[in-house]
């Protein structure tokens, strides 16, 4: 069944896999993470700084752009690293927004922006509306042309990191077919973003009031790609929070084995009870299983219907898994786990954050039927 | 591999998928079993040792193997390439699965070298069928504390008790049996060896036992002070639980050196998916149903998950946390999948899946219905998911045993 995907690991893939877990487990112990939940901007500016000299964020950016012009393929060790050791930052949305311009920008615009990102310029998008919806067939913001540009007006939400963004790329309606704006964050005015209270506490996100904001001219993407760009865009969304999803998967095994092995009652280490050995080796075998479809779906990523084939089906994978470790994970740490302080519940929130971006496994299975049947 | 050996290699693809599209049998107008485990009537029996035979003699069963045992000596990519070619045209199931893919790779890794004259050749021939004594009436998933005895008289052990789920015991030639040589072994499994046993001396009867298919194909065995030559002792006494241990390695699937090919119909998602597309339920269309599609999804994800986890099993930076992870689950996520796909299958047949075999108006003949239930003959021998569970959590995640 070669046509839904196969694995294949490049050497870049092992390298940066090592140095990413090592990295991560130093610069992101469990104290730092709990540290930076209370935090405004949720991470730690100088990790970020150290991801940009370590070239991180140019993986998939060209190289005549300061990049290393390889592929999403191999962000997605270095993301699945981050999941495991909830190591927090706008690492996806810029990687994404980077993306996006490269596959929708203008000459211009990637010159402006694409090195100043791949050396460290926070990105993101604004896709989301109040609506809810996982595609964009429709749009509700706008965009509407004047003397000296645009005039934008709409709310957008779930904007990744905003706060600290250099720039974010708005989608819009303009003159009634989807476009791009790339809006600089200076030009907004103060009120236009409110931080959103969400699920994942090691995120940040925030809602965008475009009423009254203005964009030059030279703010509009190339128009003619946007649909595509988009369609893609949501898709590498979807490859990337697969890949954090199963970092993180991992973690939570290990942390429910640890407990499993360490806490005793009836006198007895509570992991040698089948109730509890069991569904642990499910939760394991269901991981494993994510995992395999992550490397295929980072692997076949731009091959034509297998990359989003491949890529659904990671990520409906990866959540079913990820969901019911951490589900366990909080369960099985008895009245402990039901505590802010056990760790289980950090992992069952990511998991449905992702659930909630760019559509969850049962939309990604309907699709997936749509492609298959 | 180098560029000729690669060469090789699709060259000997294209014939054997030539060959199989030649040689794989119609329809022999006689049911057919789904695995080696069912084999009911010398009619399949015949039929199925012919057509491993037939494969054998061309190259396509054993390449792997060594030639001077009866195997191709080539690398094991060649095999593989051959089970795929079978694979994709059909064929029949092998049944000489337990010389095939557990005896034959024992031997040949721990075997003395007249064992392996004696006994390869005619594995790969089917001229010898296997067998595998090792569950007892009272004692299935504890295999260690196993009972029946072997006592050393002169140039012979003297057999005595029983052994049950002997697959193919009416036909078999050779058994491997786990057996007690010392009563007052230090520890219940030190007292455990292992033999190559004969099936055709005095004192050994099989009764068939009749399984939940309806179907035949396995036995109760019963030793009556059966006499067997003692150089069929394999290792030396007391090394029976050691060498148990690794056949169950083999027939987990946990450990490579198979012959090849395949001992039970392989059934991957796909397979329903026509299945899906021309059934009705409830006199309605089957894939017009949301919630089935949504299920039929789950399970195509779910197969293609096993084949992916299969072809990461051999990248070792994607394995290192628990390197033995992935072979050790292997039968747990493959047998699962089966059973739960089956039983899936049926639902979709609706009102016909109250059918069974031999009902004319069985969809594919009761194929479904007689695949699910048998698919427990996968989930419960060869140590029983649970017992697989036990050890996933034993032995690859570190969960202690009490």
């Amino acid at each position: 069944m070669d046509h839904l995907g196969r694995i294949g690991f490049s050497e870049e893939q092992a390298d940066l896999l090592e140095v990413a877990e090592n990295f991560c487990r130093e610069r992101s112990p469990m104290e730092k993470v709990r540290t930076l939940l209370e935090d405004d901007a949720g991470y730690d500016t100088a990790v970020w700084e150290e991801i940009a000299k370590l070239g991180w964020l140019g993986i998939a950016i060209p190289e005549e752009f300061g990049g290393a012009g390889l592929s999403l393929a191999e962000a997605v060790p270095v993301i699945e690293a981050m999941g495991r050791y909830l190591l927090a930052g706008p690492f996806i949305p810029t990687t994404l927004a980077a993306q996006l311009l490269c596959d929708g920008g203008s000459d211009a615009q990637k010159a402006a922006w694409l090195q100043k990102i791949a050396g460290g310029a926070i990105a993101t998008l604004a896709l989301s509306e109040p609506d809810g919806r996982w595609d964009d067939t429709e749009i509700a913001a706008t965009a509407v042309k004047n003397a000296d540009g645009y005039r934008l007006s709409g709310v957008k939400t779930f904007v990744g990191d905003a706060a600290q963004a250099e720039i974010i790329l708005v989608s819009v309606k303009l003159d009634d077919a989807p476009a791009l704006m790339l809006v600089e964050k200076s030009a907004l005015p103060e009120t236009a973003l409110r931080r959103e209270t969400i699920i994942d506490e090691t995120r940040r996100s925030y809602e965008l009031t475009l009423d009254g904001v203005t964009a030059p001219a030279s703010a509009l993407m190339d128009q003619d790609r946007a649909a595509m760009a988009l369609e893609r865009l949501r898709l590498a969304a979807t490859l990337l929070g697969t890949a954090e999803m199963v970092g993180g998967n991992r973690a939570v095994i290990d942390y429910t084995i640890d407990y499993l092995t360490t806490r005793k009652q009836f006198g007895k280490t509570i992991g040698s009870y089948q109730a509890l050995k069991h569904p642990t080796v499910d939760a394991y075998t269901m991981f494993e299983q994510a995992r395999s479809h992550l490397y295929a779906a980072a692997h076949c990523f731009n091959e034509q219907g297998t990359g989003e084939i491949a890529t659904r089906m990671a990520k409906a994978q990866a959540e079913k898994s990820l969901s019911y470790a951490a589900d366990r994970a909080i369960q099985f740490h008895g009245g402990f786990g039901f505590t802010y302080e056990c760790d289980a519940h950090l992992y069952r929130r990511r998991a449905i954050w992702h659930a909630s971006q760019f559509g969850d496994a049962a939309w990604q299975k309907e699709k997936l039927a749509a492609l298959l049947f | 591999m180098s560029g000729a050996e690669e060469k090789a290699l699709s060259e000997f693809s294209a014939d054997a998928d030539k060959w199989f599209a030649e040689n794989t049998p119609g329809d022999p107008g006689f049911m057919l079993p789904l695995s080696f485990l069912e084999v009911s009537t010398d009619q399949q029996f015949e039929f199925l040792c012919n057509w491993q035979r037939k494969v054998w003699e061309a190259g396509y069963l054993g390449a792997a193997w060594p030639s001077e045992y009866g195997g191709g000596g080539l690398p094991q990519e060649f095999q593989d390439a051959a089970t795929k070619a079978m694979r994709r045209h059909g064929g029949p199931v092998f049944l000489n699965a337990i010389g095939l893919g557990w005896a034959g790779p024992l031997l040949l890794e721990m075997g003395t070298q007249e064992q392996k004259s004696q006994y390869l050749k005619n594995i790969l021939s089917a001229e010898d069928i296997w067998c595998q004594g090792f569950s007892e009436p009272d004692n299935g998933s504890d295999l260690g504390n196993a009972q029946l005895k072997a006592e050393r008289d002169g140039d012979s052990y003297v057999l005595n008790g029983s052994k049950i789920w002997t697959t193919l015991g009416n036909y078999a030639k050779h058994m491997i049996l786990l057996a007690r040589t010392g009563s007052d072994a230090p520890s219940k499994y030190a007292g455990l060896s292992f033999f190559l046993s004969p099936m055709t001396v005095d004192g050994v009867e099989t009764r068939p036992i009749r399984k939940v298919t309806g179907e035949f194909g396995f036995t109760q065995t019963f030793f009556t002070d059966a006499r067997i030559p003692a150089d069929c002792l394999m290792g030396e006494e007391g090394q029976g639980w050691l060498i148990a241990m690794r056949t169950l390695e083999y027939e987990r699937g946990a450990r490579g050196g198979q012959a090849g090919g395949y001992v039970l119909t392989p059934f991957d998602a796909f397979s329903i998916l026509d299945l899906a597309k021309n059934s009705t339920r409830g006199g309605k269309p089957v894939l017009d149903d949301p919630v089935i599609r949504d299920r039929l999804v789950d399970f195509i994800i779910e197969g293609q998950s096993l084949g992916l986890c299969d072809q990461r099993g051999r990248i070792a930076p994607l394995n290192q946390d628990r390197p033995a992870g992935l072979s050790l689950s292997n039968k747990l996520m493959w047998t699962e999948f089966v059973r739960r796909l089956c039983e899936f299958a049926i639902t979709l047949t609706g009102e016909k899946g109250g059918y069974y075999v031999g009902e004319e108006n069985a969809v594919e003949d009761g194929l479904w219905t007689r695949a699910y239930l048998n698919s427990f003959g996968a989930t419960i021998g060869g140590g029983t998911s649970e017992i697989q569970r036990n050890i996933v959590a034993e032995h690859v995640l570190g969960l202690p045993k009490k």
